[in-house]
């Protein structure tokens, strides 16, 4: 594919980009790079901006101030080199009701231009891709919510997009439809494309992006692997798992000696958890005092702090209300 | 928005397939969704049974038969009224979302509009025909020419299409579709009703027959009248004309200005 950048440079660069709605400053100066062949998460709350970043990369929308280049071309001024190379999914884009699934993807495929064989091709492929034969005769309308977004994606991905970009892929799923949908995400990632992933579970960043960008009021507040944030978030936790309940409170006091802050207790998992710096000789401290206590324990181990941990640490607030709240409005 | 020769180019290659697509998509959901064949269908159908058996006893229309006179009439109004689905169908594509997909597909810009209307003017082709079969079974006939025997209904389809422009125009503006379904109807009642669609304009008010005698609607019916009953047709026709471009060159820019200002 000839394009405006060679092959080692960032795919999409974004460069101190502002875009308000009225008083709202919706991105306040943003600027990041992604590698070819990498998953950038762009991880926030409700309303953090992650939206209208997608937005303003997918050419839907112009910036206030700064640039933005997909493959070496400026989202506004090119668009018409940058839309034949992306892909939207996600909360931004949608699915026709009345086509069926092989209709959708026809349409799509016929406004890439591919030509009538091709399209009817690469709409049977995707189909069989995603799990949708069995239904690709069937209007959209009739759909799970899992079998929409992953017909979305299926559209998304019409034209072979070198960077592909999932707004909320997953958000409104149920568990089962979220796992299912993170397998073909890793799918996709194994086969090369470039993803701009954003989210505001905390688990989907950690499970599917190589590098994490946390957002909040338009604004770029922390950036990493998911082990640098959680770094950030103070070190490591020792957590242990009692097999008897009775033995909760003994093991608290020794958690509470050998660690470096108070212990969490947690009756209903059985579990009692310390923040501790230098986890391994703890960890051996630890097993010897409860041996010599005669202590029974199911599970004992080190464990990094969740990315809800890290948020909270980051921007003093949590990043999100339960995540079974259907999220709406731009993001 | 920054228009380079670039995009022109794409445009005028890619515009009359990327259309034929659009209009197909829309083609497809009329005929999947049975709400909107029966308001394009049986509604225009009614109108002309009630107004033909109803009203057509209680106004005068001279030496002329009353449904010879209300078939062109209702012909103008039926497309007007069906033009309104046009900004209601691009109000439901914004709100759900499938605009912004066309948007980031290297389509032709024009292309979410104009199949619209294309489609929505095939489904006035359909109406414009059907009334017309039943104006033919409750006893209308044609008095004139061949020639304008087959150009009035081919103008009520040209005057429909060009109230489509206008109807995308709200579409694009508006963000919900109830939203564009009243903000039409609140114009194309009066519109439809002072105007010479139901009755002659001289049975008005003096001050409200000089609005209805210079109404687009007016002009344009009586030129159908006047290619279907073989009576004087060149004035209103040329006037009606004169109308649709004037419409067509305000609104055509406007509603493609609006779509893709839609954010």
């Amino acid at each position: 594919m000839a394009d405006g950048s060679n092959g080692s440079s960032p795919i999409v660069v974004v460069r101190d980009v502002h875009k308000s709605f009225g008083d709202v400053h919706a991105l306040a100066g943003v600027s990041l790079e992604i590698e070819r062949g990498t998953v950038l998460g762009l991880l926030g709350p409700n309303g953090a901006g992650k939206t209208t970043l997608v937005r303003v990369l997918t050419t839907l929308l112009d910036p206030d101030e700064g640039s933005a280049t997909v493959a070496g071309y400026d989202v506004r001024r090119e668009r018409t080199r940058v839309r034949p190379l992306i892909g939207l999914a996600g909360q931004s884009a949608a699915v026709d009701d009345t086509l069926t699934g092989r209709e959708n993807l026809e349409m799509v495929a016929n406004l890439y231009h591919m030509g009538r064989a091709t399209a009817a091709a690469r709409a049977g492929e995707l189909l069989a891709r995603f799990d949708l034969v069995e239904a690709a005769e069937r209007q959209a309308r009739t759909y799970s919510g899992g079998m929409r977004r992953r017909l979305d994606l299926a559209a998304s991905l019409v034209a072979d997009p070198e960077v592909l970009f999932l707004d909320e892929p997953t958000t409104g799923l149920d568990p089962q439809a979220r796992l299912e949908l993170w397998a073909v995400i890793r799918e996709l990632v194994a086969t090369g494309t470039t993803v701009l992933l954003t989210t505001q579970y905390l688990e989907e960043a950690d499970q599917l992006a190589d590098e994490i960008v946390v957002i909040d009021h338009g604004r770029i507040i922390a950036q990493g692997t998911a082990s640098e944030l959680k770094a950030r978030s103070g070190g490591e936790h020792l957590t242990v798992r009692v097999s008897d309940l009775a033995a909760l409170e003994e093991v608290r006091q020794v958690l509470e000696a050998e660690g470096d802050g108070p212990p969490t207790v947690d009756d209903a998992t059985g579990t009692v958890s310390v923040a501790v710096s230098n986890g391994p000789a703890r960890l051996a401290g630890v097993v010897r005092r409860l041996d010599e206590a005669e202590v029974s324990i199911a599970d004992i181990g080190l464990r990094q702090p969740t990315l809800d941990e890290v948020f909270l640490s980051l921007t003093g607030h949590r990043a999100e209300s339960e995540p079974a709240d259907a999220p709406t409005g731009a993001g | 928005m920054v228009v380079s020769m670039d995009a022109l180019r794409a445009e005028a290659r890619h515009a009359p397939g990327d259309i034929l697509q659009l209009w197909k998509r829309n083609m497809l959901a009329y005929r999947r969704q049975p709400e909107l064949m029966v308001f394009s269908t049986i509604q225009p159908v009614m109108f002309v049974l009630l107004f033909a058996f109803v009203f057509g006893g209680a106004i005068p229309t001279g030496p002329v038969e009353y449904i010879d006179f209300l078939l062109p009439g209702i012909l103008a109004q039926s497309v007007l009224f069906g033009s309104t689905q046009t900004g209601v169908g691009l109000a439901v594509d914004v709100t759900s979302g499938m605009i912004d997909r066309y948007r980031t597909l290297p389509m032709a810009r024009s292309a979410v509009v104009a199949g619209r209307i294309l489609a929505d003017t095939t489904r006035n082709v359909f109406v414009v025909g059907l009334m017309l079969g039943v104006g033919f079974l409750i006893g209308f006939r044609y008095h004139g020419t061949v020639a304008g025997a087959i150009a009035m209904p081919f103008v009520a389809v040209l005057f429909g299409q060009t109230f489509c422009w206008i109807s995308a125009a709200i579409g694009t503006s508006v963000r919900r579709a109830e939203t564009a379904q009243v903000a039409s109807f609140v114009w194309l009642f009066p519109l439809v009703f002072v105007s010479s669609v139901f009755v002659p304009v001289e049975t008005m008010p003096d001050w409200l027959e000089v609005v209805a005698e210079n109404s687009p609607v007016t002009q344009t019916v009586n030129a159908m009248r006047g290619l279907a009953l073989g009576t004087d047709f060149w004035e209103p026709l040329v006037k009606a004309l004169a109308w649709m471009a004037g419409i067509m060159a305000v609104f055509v820019p406007l509603a493609v200005w609006r779509y893709r200002s839609i954010q």
